[in-house]
This record gives C-alpha cells, sequence and structure tokens, in this order.
C-alpha cells in the first residue's frame, strides 16, 4: 500500500499545477512531458522489466494517434470511443509485431533492428497511403467540446493526460508485484534459465508488448486530440521511438517513477536550453543525446538509481 | 513494362547505387562481426563524412576522390577515438548499453550538424557530374561507374588486410574467441578501436563516392541507415562478401521497386526483404550464427 500512496501523493501534488498558474506555457511544457512519461512508461513495460529494447515505439504511437485522428475525420466516429480503439489498434500492432519477432527468435540488437525496422515501415506507407492525407497530413476538425476530448483551455487536457499517467504508474506498480511481473524480469535477467525454469517466455513477452503497445498508443491518442494534427514524420517519425526509450533509460530502467522523473528532466533540459540559446533548431535534441550517453556511462539505474544509493560511480567502479 | 530496354538499365542503375550501399554496409558487418553490437552512430557518422568531403570541395577545392585519400584515414582516427575512449568505457561491456551509447551518439552528431549547418541541403558541381556512359541500352553516370570500380577494390583491399596482415589476423582471432585471444596477448580494446576505425573509415570513402551525384544534409546518412542494416542481416552479420552480394541485391530490388511501385515507395521493397530475413533467416545468406 505504501507504493500506492506514493503514486496517490505525486499525482496529487502533480494535479494542483493548473490551479497555481494559468499560463499557457507552463501548462504547455507539463502537457508534453506528461505524454513523454506515459509512452516512456510503454517503453519501460518491455524495455525496463522485460529487458526487451524496442527502437521503434513510434509504431504504436503512430498507429493510436492515426487511428483516433482518422476515425473522426473521416467516419465521423466519436473522440473518445476513438481513443478506446486507437489504443486497441496500437495493441494489436505491438501483439503483431512482436509475436513476429519473438517467434523467431529475435533478441537483443536484433529485435532493437526489427522494431525500428517496422516502424519506418509504417512511416512509409503512411507518407504516401490516401487515408493519412498523405503529404498533406491529417488535420483533425476543431471542435471544441468535452464530447469531442477537445478543450478551450489546456488545464483540462492537463488533468486527463495526468491520469493516463497515473493509471500508467499503477500499472507498472501492479507488475511490479504480480507473479507476470516476476516472469517478465526473469526473462530479462536470464532469458535462457526463465525458459529452463518452466516459464513461458514468448507468451510473457508477446503480453509484455502487447501492454506497452497499448500504454504508448493511448500517449498517440492523446497527442491526436491536443495537437490536432498529423503527419507520417510526427506519428511515425524516429524522434518519439527515442524520446520513448529517453526518459525511462534517464529516470531509471525498470522502476516505477522512472520515465515519469526522466520525461520531467529531460524536457526541462530542453525548455532550458531553448530558454538560454533561442530557438535553435537541433540543440536541444543534442543535450538530451549527451545526457543520454553520460546517464549510460555514469548512472546505469539512472536518476532514481542515484537516488536510492547516493553514489554517483556504478557499482564495479567504487573500489577501483 | 517488362521490356528488356526498361529493365536493363534499371537493374544496372540498381547495381550502382548497390555498390555505394555495400560500402557503407561493409563499414558496419565489419564492426558487428567483431564487437558483436549494432552501431546506430552509422548513419550519422556517414553524413559527418559527407560534410566534410563537401567542405573539402568547397573550401579547399579537392576533388572528392583525391579528398578521400585524406579523409579516410582523418576517419579511421576518428572511429578509433570514439570506439576506444567514448563507447567502449561507458558501455560496461553490456551490449544493451552499446545500443543506447550509439543511438545517443547518433543524436548528438545529427543534432550538432543541424545546429551548425542549418537544415539547408548542399550539393556540389563536378565538371563530370553528368557525364554518362552508354552500355547497351542504359545511359550510366560516369561518378558512379567510377564509384563500383572503387568499391569493388576496397572490398577487395578489406579482405586481403583481414586475410593476410597480422593486424586481420587478430581482428579475426578477437571475433572469433575473445577471451582466448585476449590470452594469447591480443590487445582487445585496442583491435576493437582499430575495428571501429576501419568501419568509420569505410564510411568517409563511400562519402566521397556519393557526394558528386548526391546532395549533403544533416539527415542524409539516415537514407542510408536502414538499408545498411537491411544489408548486413541479407547478407550475414559479420561477412565481408555477403555485405558486397547484399548491398547489390538492395540497390536492384530498390531500382526495381521504385520502377514498379513509384519513387516514394521504393524503399518499402527493401525494409519487407528486412523483416522477412530477420523473421526468416536471420543468419542471412553468408552468416555462421544469429
Amino acid at each position: 500500500m505504501k507504493r500506492y500512496a506514493a503514486i496517490a501523493i505525486v499525482v496529487a501534488l502533480l494535479a494542483c499545477v493548473p490551479l497555481l498558474t494559468s499560463s499557457n506555457v507552463v501548462l504547455n511544457f507539463m502537457v508534453v512531458a506528461l505524454l513523454i512519461a506515459l509512452v516512456g512508461q510503454g517503453w519501460n513495460v518491455l524495455g525496463g522489466y522485460g529487458g526487451q529494447y524496442s527502437f521503434g515505439h513510434a509504431a504504436f504511437f503512430g498507429t493510436g494517434a492515426y487511428v483516433t485522428g482518422i476515425l473522426q475525420l473521416r467516419y465521423g466516429v466519436n473522440a473518445w470511443l476513438g481513443l478506446i480503439i486507437g489504443i486497441a489498434a496500437g495493441a494489436l500492432v505491438g501483439t503483431v509485431t512482436g509475436a513476429l519477432s519473438f517467434r523467431s527468435g529475435l533478441r537483443g540488437s536484433y529485435f532493437a533492428l526489427v522494431t525500428l525496422a517496422f516502424a519506418e515501415v509504417l512511416r512509409i506507407i503512411a507518407s504516401v497511403a490516401p487515408i493519412t492525407g498523405a503529404g498533406v497530413g491529417t488535420l483533425v476538425k476543431l471542435d471544441l467540446r468535452w464530447e469531442a476530448f477537445q478543450f478551450q483551455s489546456r488545464a483540462p487536457f492537463y488533468w486527463i493526460i495526468l491520469a493516463f499517467v497515473a493509471i500508467s504508474l499503477v500499472i507498472a506498480q501492479r507488475l511490479e508485484a504480480s507473479r507476470f511481473g516476476a516472469y517478465l524480469v526473469a526473462v530479462r535477467e536470464n532469458e535462457d534459465a526463465a525458459k529452463a525454469a518452466g516459464i513461458d517466455v514468448f507468451r510473457v513477452k508477446l503480453a509484455a508488448m502487447t501492454l506497452s503497445a497499448a500504454i504508448t498508443a493511448a500517449g498517440g491518442c492523446f497527442y491526436a486530440q491536443y495537437f490536432l494534427f498529423l503527419d507520417a514524420g510526427i506519428a511515425y517519425g524516429p524522434w518519439i521511438s527515442v524520446e520513448a526509450l529517453l526518459a525511462p533509460v534517464i529516470g531509471g530502467i525498470g522502476t516505477v517513477f522512472g520515465p515519469l522523473l526522466g520525461a520531467l528532466v529531460v524536457k526541462s533540459l530542453g525548455e532550458a536550453t531553448k530558454l538560454i540559446t533561442g530557438d535553435t533548431p537541433g540543440l536541444d535534441l543534442m543535450i538530451y543525446g549527451c545526457v543520454l550517453i553520460l546517464v549510460v556511462a555514469f548512472a546505469p539505474r539512472g536518476l532514481t538509481g542515484l537516488m536510492k544509493r547516493g553514489q554517483f560511480w556504478p557499482a564495479g567502479r567504487r573500489h577501483g | 513494362m517488362l521490356s528488356p530496354i526498361i529493365l536493363i538499365p534499371a537493374i544496372l542503375n540498381g547495381l550502382l547505387t548497390g555498390a555505394v550501399y555495400a560500402l557503407v554496409a561493409l563499414g558496419l558487418t565489419l564492426i558487428y562481426g567483431v564487437l558483436h553490437i549494432i552501431n546506430f552512430a552509422h548513419g550519422a557518422l556517414l553524413t559527418v563524412a559527407m560534410f566534410a568531403a563537401f567542405f573539402c570541395y568547397s573550401l579547399l577545392g579537392l576533388d572528392p576522390y583525391v579528398a578521400a585519400l585524406g579523409l579516410a584515414p582523418l576517419f579511421f582516427c576518428l572511429g578509433y577515438v570514439l570506439q576506444r575512449f567514448v563507447i567502449g568505457p561507458a558501455a560496461h561491456g553490456e551490449d544493451r548499453n552499446i545500443l543506447l551509447i550509439t543511438l545517443g551518439l547518433a543524436v548528438v552528431i545529427e543534432n550538432a550538424l543541424l545546429y551548425a549547418f542549418r537544415a539547408d541541403t548542399r550539393t556540389i558541381n563536378l565538371s563530370y557530374g553528368f557525364n554518362v556512359v552508354e552500355v547497351g541500352p542504359a545511359f550510366l553516370s560516369v561518378p558512379r561507374v567510377v564509384g563500383f570500380a572503387i568499391v569493388i577494390a576496397v572490398a577487395i583491399a578489406l579482405y586481403l588486410l583481414m586475410r593476410f596482415t597480422d593486424t586481420g589476423k587478430a581482428i579475426r582471432a578477437v571475433a572469433k574467441e575473445k577471451l582466448g585471444a585476449e590470452l594469447s596477448g591480443i590487445d582487445v580494446a585496442h583491435i576493437y578501436a582499430v575495428t571501429f576505425g576501419l568501419g568509420t573509415a569505410c564510411l568517409a570513402v563511400a562519402a566521397c563516392l556519393l557526394l558528386p551525384t548526391y546532395y549533403v544534409n544533416p539527415h542524409a546518412g539516415n537514407a542510408f541507415v536502414l538499408i545498411a542494416f537491411t544489408i548486413v542481416v541479407l547478407g550475414g552479420m559479420g561477412s565481408i562478401a555477403g555485405a558486397l552480394v547484399g548491398g547489390l541485391i538492395i540497390g536492384v530490388v530498390e531500382s526495381l521497386c521504385g520502377l514498379y511501385l513509384g519513387e516514394s515507395l521504393g524503399q518499402i521493397g527493401i525494409f519487407v526483404i528486412f523483416i522477412l530475413v530477420l523473421l526468416f533467416r536471420p543468419t542471412g545468406l553468408f552468416g555462421e550464427r544469429a
């Protein structure tokens, strides 16, 4: 219960932000940071707990985003229903790509490669298919009613994405305490040993990938509603695959709060860079890359690892 | 659509494109074969090389083919330093970390270039840039035919290096059995860095071959990343011959897909092959093990 109390406190504190400020800049920043936290939590379920590093989470994000957007635009489906179908579609993409990859026994770098390739194939298809609007993109119609999942002010958007993040935190917490979570960690630590111990490795990995894809797709659906515009480069672009793994790696891989912490830190760094240097393209991403390398090199357990142990050097270096 | 007058030029042009792909893939496969890592910074390093070749021409007036002679050793050193002092130490010997580090490097390099040179696309104008030779029904670009010959020469040189020199023997020893090589007195960290350097030097040559007919911008190298991965997987990870054959196959596939499906879908064929090979024959055509 103590861990759930921690989640409740963090979420309650974050929920106060719109009460303290009505600045659109601050709220917009927080919405994007929470969106990355959500997408990152999706990556964390598969990569953090399961040890399967995906470089193509854009496949799930983009599917969620496009399905929500296209259903509304072309079929007049209600946005909330679109959200649910979008999440389901993302999960389905996760199941199918996962089944194909894991059935062929792809691990490690091979898995990273094949996920990257799936995302690229979807990106190329989306950039020419008529249903996505090809080069023009998909523009969701402006309809500022809550029934249409659109709001005049940013605060409701903020609370909704916070609710998504809260759910993802509870999922991660439940995962940690569950038998399935234990299986997943066993697969991460040593797949062959896990198999020998009687774990159905294929099913465990597939379930993790489906869950991971669903969480990430939810982020994509939210993106479509918040920004109301999608094109192939946004929805299936490599940027989202990178940010999805950046947040948990920097915050702490395989921890409940890692993705949230990582997303806040990464986005703050990005904003700080923009404030100092003006809006120069590339510089914020350059900083992200440096932070990624530094964290992997000097703090492999991420920021939560640093806080827990109060040490800066990885275990092996302490005595040497 | 199937008449030889259309098909033969498409295939020949595909082979010429494929040769440069093969050279990019050669660097990647060399690194994979020895270090057993996938270098996600490969595309970004190719972009760096393309910028280097571009500035050699625009600032120093060096012809790209001449610049290659200087850039190859320079990029060997760059690759050596990167592996020895950045990737190696930062990875703590874990493969997953290497994936993240090289990805981080790619992000840093690409955006540093974007910051420095903006997203502008640059090209160079050489007097022979548009020269063509007539081969049967096909008109082939002279710079690309020259490129093809140079790629074959580089591949042979690499093969000889790996086969007959002490360094080559050491590289092969480390690739086969790292611990055994270390015990026989081979400096594994040094060999790793040499291999990474060789792989990066291949990129410098590839960049110089590309420049006369291609453009350069901060994302230019990305177009080659997945193609190179595909070739490496198709040819078998770590196999030099595989990279060469795979590169030529992929070049032809791209050319034919472009012919029948249209320019924008030309690359779909490559990715479909990639996914199919990964799923059904991850050892590739010439690979020994997954």
